[in-house]
């Protein structure tokens, strides 16, 4: 039809019929596909794998939250300063403060200065509100997430917390030990990963208590 | 179990899936590459695109015809964002700003996908599956033509011709990558990736504070941004945030999928040339090299330096509690040394010395074992040089897989090996001496700050996409001048690769002779490591100096 055109304008008719027949099948084929069986076969993971309490949606499996408090204090810009619910056992810092809509690492390097006197800051703040040493917090508790969205903190940060979040709920120290328990995963299989705590449905957990 | 000992079995593990796919993979894709046989759905298709399946191209016109494809797919791509506001599913987001259109476009286009823009408040869901999901698709398929072709180029005699373009594309699309990617989908999904056309929805936490559970159709993108060696995060934090990859299993599905393709074409090639130990020893290369790489990221964040992340106890500032060390850097060395660019944790965060091992990695080329096709023929490039070397070495006529390498072949090979330092190093001099382009770095107080810039060149040149994320690059400066280097990163060695394919496919055999280099054998494995090592560490060993040797020593 069209061999009488130079060859490389040929090509480009080619390209785009090419273009155009992968765009539907790859472009809307393929993830309406996708999307209605894994809405069938995996209804619950492919929605977000939303948790609930008493009936009500309060977040994600997987997605971390802030469990914060207004201080009643205000920064330079006018804003609310947050600070730790005591109630609540409390998840790593986060660059985008897990705001859903967004997702991020600080992106500091490993010698940046500031990075260093917020690290310090985040110590003794741990610290002080576990009432224990400052030598005894866990990096993950001092440390900013990649995703700025990290559901887990380590075991060790977990048990940081314990004694603080029985003694504010009135609960015995081995009851919250047993909800930490509950809420711990290990690796998968064994080996995959590290071992964490769910803090989303740790306190939900609590909150359902 | 102690971490260690938990790290070493994931390594372990990951080498078993590996292994267990290589000949079944490695098999088929060589029966797809050399079947005279059309599938009924591709008659029908090439109808459609008006190609006829038997014709075969030479090496210029395959070159013509990917060229064509892949400047149509830089358009389409690029009015898509231009136009989101008017598609549907935009979610109400504006039309993308021309340069980080054109940059993001250049970007997916060339299997780099570098990220100029942060998904969440750029693009709609529509843009994401219908523009940048299909050129994942089509950019890995892309690679792997090229390197089918090079290697007929090696096991053909006498010909012009190559194959064609439209039929590799096509095979490659339909009977290999969508395949495994359906599968691959349901897995992530089954792990708990999202799989949703959901704008996001509200919810109230138990302290009473609002959030919104992002949506949109993650696992099917996701699997073919790892299967296909592409990078490109449906979210901003990419592989790091947990509903693009939600644990431990799903951290090293993703890792496998990124290496399955570029592992296993060894074996494509092996059995098309007709000497499955040829595959063995490019294999043994790159696994060389992968497994030195992934040892030294992995001792580098389990030591921790650096002021801050000492001050922290670990390196766990831009890493998730559930990949921790061991987890974050056998992916961080997995990804950079395939062209894939996707992130499990931030890279720029990392200690100086095991950020600075990514970097190198890409470094190389990207050949342990390399993107989808692109790895490959970065690797039989560097095999042609060694054997050249080899040959200076004793005098004679360098021949690789019974073809001659003469004149014209080594013209082609170090034009190749020339093109990408000269953009990443070009590249990161003119940033360097720019203000505008320097104010863009964030890491200001220390060679750190370099070490964003060099970073951000080297994953462009070398088609990679991940990045040292303090970098703002979303100026007119990166925009236009990361987008003009991944372009001529990813085509200018495409058309010399097809060159070389056509120059060797032209080429009578030479016979073996008592003199003929083996080039199966742990001697050249060891000459080509060491050529790889030796070229790339020449070439930027002065840049890396200033960076993160400047930082970590």
């Amino acid at each position: 039809m069209a061999s009488n055109l130079p060859g490389s304008v040929r090509q480009f008719g080619v390209a785009l019929r090419a273009l155009l027949f992968f765009t539907v099948l790859l472009g809307l084929a393929y993830p309406l596909v996708m999307t209605g069986v894994s809405q069938v076969v995996f209804h619950g993971n492919a929605n977000g794998s939303i948790v609930q309490v008493a009936g009500k949606d309060t977040g994600s499996d997987l997605i971390g939250q802030a469990y914060t408090q207004d201080s009643g204090k205000k920064d330079a810009d006018g804003n609310a300063i947050m600070v730790a619910g005591p109630k609540w056992f409390q998840t790593r810092p986060s660059a985008v403060d897990y705001d859903g809509k967004g997702s991020s690492a600080s992106q500091l390097g490993p010698n940046n200065a500031d990075l260093l006197a917020m690290v310090e800051e985040r110590r003794k703040t741990v610290a002080a509100l576990e009432g224990v040493q400052e030598s005894q917090v866990p990096p993950d508790a001092v440390t900013a997430s990649g995703s700025g969205l990290d559901p887990a903190i380590s075991p060790a940060y977990a048990a940081l917390q314990v004694n603080r979040v029985a003694r504010e709920r009135g609960l015995d120290v081995a009851k919250v030990q047993q909800l930490v328990k509950a809420n711990t995963k290990g690796r998968t299989l064994g080996f995959l990963g590290e071992p964490y705590v769910n803090v989303v449905t740790l306190n939900n957990a609590l909150a359902s208590n | 179990m102690s971490d260690t000992a938990a790290g070493l079995l994931q390594v372990g593990f990951l080498l078993l899936c590996l292994a267990a796919v290589y000949r079944p993979l490695g098999g088929y894709m060589a029966r797809v590459y050399t079947s005279d046989k059309d599938l009924r759905i591709e008659r029908a298709t090439y109808k459609v695109f008006g190609v006829d399946s038997k014709a075969d191209q030479t090496w210029g016109v395959y070159a013509r015809s990917l060229i064509a494809f892949s400047a149509l797919s830089v358009v389409l791509l690029y009015l898509l964002q231009r136009l989101q506001h008017w598609l549907p599913l935009s979610l109400g987001l504006p039309n993308v700003e021309s340069g980080l259109a054109f940059n993001t476009a250049a970007s997916f286009v060339s299997n780099t996908n570098w990220q100029n823009y942060s998904p969440e408040v750029t693009l709609g869901h529509l843009v994401q599956f219908a523009g940048l999901a299909v050129q994942n698709f089509l950019s890995a398929a892309v690679g792997i033509t090229v390197a089918i072709a090079l290697i007929r180029g090696f096991a053909r005699a006498k010909t012009d011709r190559l194959g064609n373009f439209w039929v590799d594309l096509t095979r490659t699309v339909l009977r290999v990558l969508v395949p495994i990617a359906i599968i691959g989908t349901l897995v992530l999904v089954a792990t708990g990736v999202v799989q949703n056309f959901s704008g996001g929805h509200e919810v109230t936490s138990v302290v009473g504070q609002s959030q919104t559970i992002p949506g949109g159709p993650v696992a099917g993108q996701e699997v073919i941004k790892e299967l296909g060696t592409n990078g490109g995060g449906f979210y901003n934090a990419n592989s790091a945030h947990p509903f693009e990859n939600p644990n431990g299993l799903s951290n090293l599905f993703e890792i496998f999928l990124l290496l399955m393709i570029p592992v296993c074409l060894t074996r494509t090639f092996g059995l098309m040339v007709k000497d499955k130990r040829q595959g063995y020893a490019i294999l043994g290369v790159m696994g060389t090299l992968w497994a030195a790489f992934t040892f030294s990221a992995t001792f580098f964040e389990n030591r921790g330096a650096g002021t801050a992340t000492q001050a922290a106890g670990a390196a766990m500032e831009g890493k998730e509690t559930r990949f921790g060390e061991w987890a974050s850097a056998l992916f961080a060395t997995s990804t950079t040394g395939t062209s894939t660019g996707a992130v499990n944790s931030a890279h720029d965060s990392f200690t100086a010395l095991g950020g600075g091992t990514a970097l190198f990695h890409m470094m190389l080329g990207e050949v342990s074992p390399g993107g989808t096709g692109t790895g490959l023929y970065g690797m039989l490039i560097l095999a042609v040089l060694a054997v050249f070397v080899a040959g200076l070495m004793v005098g004679r006529t360098p021949e690789y897989l019974k073809k001659k390498i003469t004149a014209r072949e080594m013209k082609l090979v170090s034009l190749y090996i020339l093109t990408t330092p000269t953009l990443v190093l070009a590249g990161a001099s003119i940033a360097m001496g720019l203000a505008v382009a320097r104010a863009s770095i964030l890491n200001t107080d220390s060679p750190h700050g370099f070490s964003e810039v060099l970073y951000a060149f080297t994953s462009a040149g070398n088609n990679n996409g991940s990045a040292f994320g303090g970098l703002s690059g979303n100026i007119p400066f990166y925009n236009t001048a990361l987008g003009l280097v991944m372009l001529l990163g990813r085509f200018v060695p495409i058309v010399l690769v097809l060159a070389l394919a056509g120059s060797l496919a032209r080429q009578q055999p030479v016979p073996v002779t008592q003199g003929t280099l083996p080039t199966h054998k742990a001697l050249f494995v060891t000459l080509l490591v060491g050529t790889v090592l030796i070229v790339t560490g020449l070439t930027y060993f002065p840049a890396l100096t200033l960076g993160p040797l400047a930082e970590g020593l």
